[in-house]
């Protein structure tokens, strides 16, 4: 059964320095509040998965807790680039970070790989890319009753899934709505999850074919209101789509994103 | 009297043509959202529009900033996860065009949208391929819009994230279950599509008042004309008129703060 903790006692228990952490969400529902937790806790040598690091790894990595990390599209969505994700890239700064990427539907069939308990992903993909010869982790296999040829990738099989949900009822019972994303397969997927919410509810009022992770599918559930902000949360807020403009102006220089950092996460508790 | 129209705006209609009722469309974010967004509200209403986000069939009233921004969710007919969007919509082979937008993009119609430079050491890192990759391989065609320049428009890309027609322009050939690839692409100043042999991209279209000059100018390789060059109609003014207001409904709903603050 998931338990329920503080996003203090979540992130300390349950992410350890050097762990795989996936923490998704697409472009919807973005655990925010956990990731700035792990960025006040200081955790260090993360391999990061996630489709699209996003504002939220462009934060952690240049706050240095990322040694690596496994994306698909590594872009601030409508506005241009990540910048601290480029200066770690392209200079170093505040660490080298290595970098390995897939396209979005080779992370999707992994995900759903990894949930599903295989070894290994099989998709039609990469014909023609030049990213197989950049990512090792991309192979081609013959498919034994039609001898055709397909992208293999391994499954994703993180130490620890992050994601945020709507809500969760008084057992631990989540559920999910609006664009779904990979959220319920990250969390199958993973050794170890946490789930933050909106809220705690006595009811989740979910229909009969509700996108619910049950109570004993989960490890940890903090309770984290607005914790997806400036990403949105479907049927609470919507997407500061302002802050993703100015996040531009923020993250391109160092000393700006330092401060920034200091007032809006480290001297800011968890919620 | 002929209507005034930006270079952009002339680009964005022209891609929005493309497009019909009876496509299903796979919508890459910026350009191709603007133009498949515009075709919906004027000449195809009916047009289905997918963003990898899980949206089916979605009506957005501003454009989004994001591939999954709430507007899309709540505008869909239904939305699904991601990777069904992928397995079942796209690779299931449901999409007739993907609409995409490249930063690099050569005389093969491969797309760049990895780097400029070396993969090891990069003078620009971008964003990289997100859905691009299987989407130009899964649909069935691809339609591509980005803006001519020199740096756009390179002879070989630095690094192939998005196969057109690979370096030789037979990637696609002997592979099964593959779609036809990119067919046409729009910018500010032609239309080009892929010669039918050698699947080089040649000008078939020039946009009212640019010349063969500007396009040479703009291209990084030996570009070619169509020996039977057409110059693409003038935006109407009912086009024009739809187009500006989208995007004036959609700057004032992405610079209307919420918090200001996480």
């Amino acid at each position: 059964m998931a338990e329920f903790l503080s996003l203090q006692e979540a992130v300390s228990q349950h992410i350890n320095n050097g762990d795989t952490v996936a923490m998704e969400g697409f472009t919807h529902l973005i655990p925010f509040a956990a990731g700035h937790e792990i960025i006040r806790q200081e955790k260090r040598d993360l391999t990061l998965i996630r489709m699209t690091p996003d504002l939220i790894y462009d934060q952690m990595i240049g706050a240095g807790c990322a040694k690596k990390l496994i994306f698909s599209w590594g872009g601030n969505p409508g506005v241009g680039s990540l910048h601290r994700l480029r200066d770690a890239v392209e200079k170093g700064w505040p660490n080298k970070l290595e970098i390995l990427e897939h396209s979005h539907a080779a992370m999707a069939n992994a995900y759903e790989a990894g949930a599903a308990g295989l070894p290994l992903a099989v998709l039609r993909g990469y014909v023609g890319s030049d990213l197989p010869k950049v990512n090792d982790q991309i192979k081609f296999i013959e498919c034994p009753f039609t001898g055709e040829r397909l992208a293999a990738v391994p499954s994703v099989r993180p130490d620890v899934a992050v994601i945020h949900a709507q809500r969760a009822d008084r057992k631990g019972n989540v559920l999910i709505e609006g664009i779904v994303g990979i959220q319920k397969e990250v969390v199958l997927a993973a050794k170890r999850s946490i789930v933050t919410v909106e809220e705690v509810v006595d009811d989740l009022g979910a229909s009969v074919n509700a996108c619910v992770l049950p109570s004993w599918a989960v490890t940890a559930i903090a309770e984290a209101p607005r914790g997806a902000s400036p990403s949105y949360a479907l049927g609470y807020y919507e997407r500061d789509n302002a802050f993703y403009k100015a996040w531009d102006g923020i993250a391109r220089d160092r000393d700006t994103f330092l401060s920034w950092l200091k007032d809006n996460v480290f001297e800011k508790g968890a919620a | 009297m002929s209507l005034e129209f930006t270079s952009s705006e002339m680009m964005s209609v022209t891609a929005a043509r493309a497009l019909t009722n009876d496509m299903t469309c796979f919508v890459g974010i910026g350009l191709p959202s603007e133009a498949a967004n515009l075709a919906r509200l004027t000449h195809a209403p009916d047009v289905t529009l997918i963003y990898e986000s899980g949206t089916l069939q979605t009506k957005p009233d501003v454009l989004p900033l994001s591939i999954g921004d709430g507007e899309l969710c709540e505008s869909a007919l239904t939305t699904v996860s991601v990777p069904e969007m992928f397995r079942y919509w796209l690779q299931g082979g449901h999409i007739s065009v993907g609409f995409l937008g490249t930063a690099q993009i050569d005389r093969f119609a491969n797309l760049n949208t990895t780097l400029i430079g070396d993969y090891r050491a990069p003078k620009v890192r971008l964003p990289g391929g997100g859905g691009a990759p299987e989407i130009a391989t899964n649909a069935k065609e691809v339609f591509i819009t980005v803006k001519h320049s020199k740096r756009t428009f390179v002879k070989d890309v630095d690094f192939i994230t998005t196969v057109g027609f690979g370096r030789d322009g037979k990637a696609r050939d002997n592979v099964p279950n593959i779609g036809r690839g990119p067919t046409v692409v729009i910018t500010d100043l032609c239309i080009l599509k892929p010669d039918p042999d050698t699947k080089e991209l040649v000008v078939t279209s020039l946009h009212p008042n640019v010349t063969r000059e500007d396009v040479i100018e703009a291209t990084g390789w030996e570009i070619r004309f169509a020996d039977q060059l057409a110059t693409t109609p003038e935006p109407t003014a009912k086009e024009l008129e739809v187009l500006r207001d989208l995007k004036a409904r959609t700057d004032a709903h992405h610079s209307a703060a919420q918090s200001g603050q996480q």
